[in-house]
């Protein structure tokens, strides 16, 4: 717990400084005129409760505020209130259940009424109602109730111990709204509500002044912002649509734009524009992972639909010396330059970020062709008929390999193939449409729950910085199965009781240096035991103008986080 | 002539509803989860909560007399509303986008301005430089003014607008920085200087939308002409001593327009589906955007009933298109 006080204090520091350099550009505020910003995916919403698409959480964060959110280090900073609660400084109880913020006072709505604690409270009450279909519903996981015992005290009991209590009102994702605006928007009457939807009524720098769903929003600065003299600039227009290329060349290369959101483009691609010399990228990293896992059943056509993908084991996949030679198989410098170039990291593990809680056990920098064949050698694992493929346990080392249709994956598929060939592992690629392989949908054979492949590719992350419910994602109960109607985060279908044992662990363990050795070692259980194999650990690459100033990237909350900071460079 | 309009009239109605039923079941059996755009961190509980707050899994001959209700009887409503200011459809449910969770008629509503302007723009453009050039071409066949326009107009078919129109970006954007590469959607005209803005903005996407339909139409045009042109009724015409003007601007002029008025009466519908790519490209955000981006978000009541007020479209344009036909040429008729 000290360390985590005193990395509030740091924290605290850090915001203290960011203000610091934006004080160099105080003036009226308004003074800059207009920003335009581009996503090209286009907003659709600005109610982050009932969409949690990471544009529409983004463009609402200009208007609703959380109570704390996260700082470009993956610190807690304090928002709408003084000081983020600790055990420390009392805010948390001893026992983990409670925590109580202090709203700052003075704090005004842009409409000029006063933010209560009331409104934290409806907030509560808006997305946990059983009709609403919130999307933030896990944010309030485990909150028992929510009480106010006055205007500015807003207290959270939890049902059992919670060492990170910074779920509810913190983050991008659970911003406080108006309990006058959204009162007669509760439960089944959430979806109803467009014209609060569209236009909340919020905290933050800018108030909406026109929203074309899935079009353009343009903002205008609140003129009832707590603080003097900004934001600087006096209306943004936030464009969405076209494709992330289009945006990127926007800003870089026609000036029209002064930031765009996400340039997932080849490396090349990138630099080219760059030397428009109107704009420059600005990377940052989340706890982002491209990687493949690994089928701990056996995805077999002949099985039928309710026993493939479910009947353990995998003929040959859960063999330690497959999975390990095929992980050294892999150039991973190689496919971050080709894939994501500033915008990548090679890694070897599950949780990369935040430092605390990440694994230094491995190292996968180098590629290792000779010694991945001497290892399957020496596991017996040969090409006995001579067809230039491995046999292990009776059966070819032929692969099923499949991943959402997307140009850098296919590349990545297409490397990766010829590395495993080259250790005599032969796999046959297959690429899904993205909606059909994350949709979910219990009907399709297709999804990325049901797996009916050996091996797949896809990205995943955690919100916030704490990885404690993102590692559940390999405990037995996870596991989509024909029970569950194929729901369930445990895609690989991993399971061992010592994992179960230690995430138990984990979940009653309050002191963050306990909870950091606990999360790396259920991370190098993971990836020892063949879970998955990490490739790449991705960033997020956005460009902003150069006479655009005060930009920060944050990847552990919305981007937009500062933009009440931002200024024009004259 | 009426009795036959209004036997088609009544005829479409059956048609209409049996396409709808069978785009509301294409749709129904298509894979794909309106949840799949949400983000991996928000749980499978958590998304089927979300799912059964939109309605999502309600089964078909529940939420296909629903659509057709909400469609047929509550939009109207709502129209008539909005127009005569009473309040017949008393808060009754609308058809309701999943993506936005407002009204799909007030987005399509929204919407239909921006691509009226551009893909319209682009189409009286076409039509007004198509058809010169069409019958220039075929009165000088295979003259240099013919192979030029038969090569232009074979580039114009066969170039996709994903290359065109980045391609007059790159050029007039990017190097000469003459024209914005993204629509502004916020422009309104009020005076002088907004009208040029919005003349710029449009140039490039009418652009590239022009040499499409150009392509086509001075096609036809040609092969109208020159269809007409041999006739004995023009020899008649020349021999008669009439000028060449006359014979070629009234006499076969006249005789081939015929199947080009239908043909441009049957393209109006695609002008209100909007043009899926070129709107992408240029961020023109109008109905084509739209539909790509339901499609993609799964959002059925949108696709549903974008599709289905082109179906109308498409029917009412053919007739339109027959009626035309037999006003025109009075060799063809109905009764």
């Amino acid at each position: 717990m000290k360390l985590m006080t005193a990395l509030l204090g740091a924290s605290a520091l850090c915001a203290m400084t960011t203000t610091a350099i934006a004080d160099g550009h105080e003036g009226e505020r308004g003074r800059d005129g207009d920003v335009k910003i581009i996503y090209w995916q286009a907003p659709s919403i600005l109610n982050p409760y009932l969409s949690g698409g990471t544009k529409d959480i983004e463009s609402a964060s200009l208007v609703v505020e959380p109570l704390a959110r996260y700082d470009t280090e993956g610190n807690l900073v304090p928002w709408l209130v003084d000081e983020v609660p600790t055990v420390g400084n009392g805010g948390v109880s001893e026992d983990l259940t409670q925590i109580t913020w202090k709203i700052t006072e003075g704090l005004v709505w842009s409409d000029g009424t006063p933010v209560t604690s009331a409104d934290a409270k409806f907030t509560y009450e808006y997305c946990t109602h059983p009709e609403g279909g919130c999307a933030q519903a896990t944010k309030y996981e485990g909150v028992v109730s929510v009480e106010t015992p006055d205007d500015l005290t807003v207290v959270v009991t939890f049902g059992g111990p919670t060492p990170n209590p910074y779920g509810p009102f913190v983050g991008g994702e659970a911003p406080i709204l108006q309990a006058a605006q959204f009162a007669d928007c509760m439960g089944a009457k959430a979806p109803e509500c467009t014209e609060e939807n569209f236009n909340p009524i919020g905290t933050g720098p800018f108030t909406v002044t026109e929203f074309k769903p899935n079009d353009v929003i343009t903002f205008a600065a609140n003129e009832n912002y707590r603080v003097e003299g900004k934001p600087a600039f006096a209306s943004v227009t936030f464009k969405g649509g076209g494709d992330a290329t289009a945006a990127g060349r926007a800003v870089m290369e026609t000036g029209e734009f002064d930031y765009a959101w996400n340039l997932q483009l080849a490396p090349d691609v990138i630099a080219k524009m760059e030397e428009g010399g109107l704009g420059t990228p600005v990377a940052g990293f989340g706890p982002l992972v491209e990687r493949i896992m690994l089928n701990h059943t056996n995805p077999d056509p002949a099985l039928g639909p309710d026993e493939r993908a479910v009947v353990r084991p995998h003929p040959f996949l859960q063999e330690e010396a497959v999975y390990k030679a095929m992980s050294m198989a892999i150039d991973r410098p190689l496919l971050v330059e080709i894939g994501y170039g500033q915008a990548g990291r090679v890694t070897c593990n599950w949780v990369p970020v935040p430092n605390i809680y990440a694994s230094t056990t491995f190292d996968c920098s180098t590629q290792d062709i000779a010694g991945a064949n001497a290892m399957l050698d020496e596991a017996g694992f040969v090409d006995t008929d001579g067809d230039g493929v491995r046999e292990a346990n009776g059966v070819p080392m032929k692969l099923l390999y499949q991943t959402s249709t997307n140009a850098v994956r296919q590349d990545f598929q297409a490397l990766i193939k010829q590395w495993w060939a080259e250790i005599g592992i032969e796999s046959e690629l297959r690429n899904l449409d993205a909606s059909v392989f994350f949709g979910g949908d219990p009907g399709s054979p297709d999804t990325f729950q049901k797996f009916y492949a050996d091996v797949e590719m896809y990205a995943n992350t955690f919100n916030g910085t704490d990885p404690q419910a993102y590692l559940g994602n390999g405990l037995c109960s996870k596991i989509p199965s024909p029970a569950t109607q194929w729901q369930g985060e445990n895609v690989s279908r991993f399971c061992m009781e010592e994992y179960d044992a230690l995430h138990a662990q984990l979940a009653q363990t309050a002191d963050i240096e306990e909870r950091g050795k606990l999360a790396a070692q259920l991370n190098d259980m993971g990836i020892e035991n063949g879970m998955m194999i990490p490739l790449v650990h991705r960033g997020r690459l956005s460009a902003h103008a150069n006479t655009l100033g005060g930009v920060s990237l944050n990847v552990w909350d919305s981007e937009l986080w500062n933009i009440a900071d931002w200024y024009r460079i004259k | 002539m009426f009795t036959y309009t209004i036997r088609r009239l009544i005829l479409s109605i059956p048609t209409l509803l049996f396409i709808s039923l069978v785009i509301f079941l294409l749709l129904k059996l298509a894979p794909g989860d309106p949840m799949a755009s949400q983000p991996l961190t928000i749980p499978p509980e958590v998304r089927e909560r979300m799912r059964e707050a939109l309605g999502v899994g309600a089964p078909w001959y529940i939420a296909f007399p629903k659509w057709l209700y909400q469609f047929f009887v509550v939009e109207p409503l709502y129209l008539f509303d909005a127009m005569l200011g009473t309040n017949w459809a008393a808060d009754q449910q609308r058809v309701i986008s999943w993506q936005t969770r407002s009204p799909v008629m007030e987005i399509v509503a929204q919407r239909l301005p921006q691509t009226l302007w551009v893909v319209g723009t682009a189409y009286v453009v076409a039509i007004l430089i198509a058809l010169p050039i069409g019958i220039y071409s075929a009165y000088r066949q295979y003259s240099w003014f013919d192979n030029t326009g038969t090569f232009v107009t074979m580039v114009g078919f066969s170039v996709p607008p994903f290359f065109s129109g980045v391609l007059v970006i790159v050029i007039f954007s990017v190097q000469l920085g003459w024209f914005p590469s993204i629509y502004d959607t916020t422009l309104k005209v009020v005076d002088w200087d907004s009208f040029v803005k919005q003349l710029q903005q449009m140039v490039m996407p009418v652009m590239v939308l022009a040499l499409q339909i150009t392509s086509q139409l001075s096609r036809f045009m040609r092969a109208s002409m020159l269809d007409n042109l041999n006739q004995d009724y023009v020899r008649t015409a020349r021999a008669k001593g009439l000028g060449e003007k006359t014979v070629v601007l009234i006499h076969v002029l006249r005789n081939s327009l015929i199947p080009v008025v239908t043909v441009i009466a049957l393209g109006i519908p695609a002008i209100f589906g909007g043009a899926i790519i070129t709107e992408q490209v240029f961020k023109v955000n109008g109905i084509g955007q739209l539909l790509i981006t339901a499609i993609q978000a799964n959002d059925l009541p949108m696709v549903q009933t974008l599709t289905f007020i082109f179906a109308i479209l498409i029917v009412l344009f053919n007739l339109i298109a027959d009626i035309l036909y037999g006003i025109l040429d009075p060799r063809i008729r109905y009764d």
